[in-house]
């Protein structure tokens, strides 16, 4: 009769410990690097979310929310929402909708390319904040009350 | 191209295996070999960033669907009008495969596409946008519209399931909410 | 020759969506029927020894494939995700109401 364990097994949580936060910073070198390489801020929030996923899966329910809540997330997806728009709104300012207004750079540096990695950032937290609050809503759901 | 053909047969043929298999866990492992086969195919043509997108999103999704679906019981199923349904279906299909072979001869040639807008693109993106990534330069610069509507889309799609999902009157992470109390009109 | 293997895989989903009876098998058909329009999109833009439209250091812009439809499939990529989400999430309210997922028992206007 052993006390039962939230979370996986020994294993996973020794592997989780080591890979969770280079999964994280893989996450953020693809989101910022978009404009040079292939990613972009979908990929890059995806798997930003996916490495809080994984912590979760891990190491149980409680845990995991206590590194982010749920009314935290919902922040943070709203925030990131409401950056894109101001960026895109800025733009009337000079000209038209969405107007590119920082300067561009040299080619190959990584701040060139005017309003793009500012996107990118904006895009990646609303993306991420918004799949891991859905998560945690679908497997929340599953512990208040099963019927049937 | 021979890869691109053995890659959609392999593709194919997990798809009829994920229909017809009657183990729940064992179709949604054979949808993951579709998906991972897709996100080769974009490897092979050559679209870098759609295979990373498509890798990811194929992960989540299936961790989504294990997770929020397995600890159900699954009902056998099985009827006399089910037959029926399948051949009709199976003769609509045919006729739809027939018609579109029949389309499919007006459009150009696999591997010779009419580039109208994207030469455009190709040779004044660097120079417009100052990005090296022309793909991204395409979906945050020249299109960028279309990329605020997807992220509408985003913001939607999370609001619905956070109404759908919600529990009226919670009272606390252990007890269960009676029936009666949620559909009162 | 191509382009009709996309399109059998597409009439597969639909095959699956219209024919079977669990609410689980519906949601994978679904999904299969998404992955092959998706494909069907990239294989209308790729031009025959062509390279990716990411420019390296010599910065030479010819021969390469049309990035135009990979733009607008990423973001149908996501949002395919998104709809997904969403029919499970829809999905589980009605287990939890009828205690099956058999689509031919869940006909009760008022539980």
């Amino acid at each position: 009769m052993k006390t039962e364990e939230p979370g996986m097994s020994l294993i996973v949580k020794t592997i989780t410990r080591l890979t969770v936060g280079l999964i994280l910073l893989y996450g953020i070198y693809i989101v910022t690097h978009g404009h040079l390489s292939p990613g972009g801020g979908f990929a890059g929030g995806v798997i930003i979310a996916l490495s809080f996923i994984h912590l979760m899966l891990a190491f149980g329910k409680e845990l995991a929310l206590k590194k982010l809540n749920q009314s935290l997330s919902s922040l943070f997806e709203g925030f990131g929402a409401i950056m894109f728009l101001t960026i895109a709104l800025i733009g009337f300012v000079g000209g038209y909708f969405f107007l590119n207004f920082i300067s561009k750079g040299k080619p190959f540096n990584l701040f060139s390319a005017g309003i793009i990695p500012l996107c990118n950032i904006a895009i990646c937290f609303k993306v991420g904040a918004g799949l891991f609050a859905v998560f945690v809503a679908l497997t929340l759901l599953r512990m208040n009350g099963k019927k049937g | 191209m021979f890869e691109l053909y053995a890659l959609l047969i392999f593709m194919i043929i997990a798809a009829i295996v994920a229909v017809e298999i009657k183990d729940l866990l064992s179709s949604i492992v054979a949808v993951g070999a579709v998906g991972l086969g897709l996100s080769v195919a974009f490897l092979i043509l050559k679209a870098p960033d759609l295979a990373i997108t498509q890798l990811v999103v194929e992960i989540l999704s299936l961790i989504i669907l294990i997770r929020a679906t397995i600890k159900r019981d699954i009902t056998p199923v099985n009827g006399q009008k089910e037959l029926l349904n399948a051949i009709i279906v199976l003769l609509f299909i045919g006729g739809f495969l027939f018609f579109a072979y029949l389309a499919l001869k007006d459009l150009p040639s696999f591997g010779h596409p009419i580039m109208r807008v994207s030469k455009t693109y190709l040779v004044e993106g660097l120079k417009k946008t100052g990005a090296t990534n022309l793909v991204g330069s395409v979906i945050l610069d020249f299109r960028a519209y279309d990329t605020l509507g997807e992220a509408t889309i985003l913001f939607t799609a999370v609001i619905g399931v956070l109404v759908v999902l919600r529990r009226v009157g919670r009272k606390g992470v252990g007890e269960e909410v009676k029936e009666d109390e949620e559909y009162e009109d | 020759m191509i382009y009709l293997m996309c399109f059998s895989l597409f009439s597969i989903g639909i095959y699956c969506i219209l024919v079977k009876r669990n609410l689980i098998k519906i949601i994978i058909g679904l999904g299969i029927a998404e992955y092959a329009v998706n494909l069907f999109f990239i294989l209308l833009g790729y031009r025959l020894r062509g390279r990716a439209p990411i420019l390296a250091q010599d910065q030479v812009v010819e021969n390469m494939v049309d990035p135009l439809p990979q733009a607008l499939i990423l973001t149908a990529i996501v949002i395919g995700l998104a709809v997904t989400v969403l029919v499970v999430a829809i999905a589980l309210r009605i287990y939890e109401k009828y205690g099956t997922f058999d689509i031919t028992k869940v006909k009760k206007l008022r539980g």
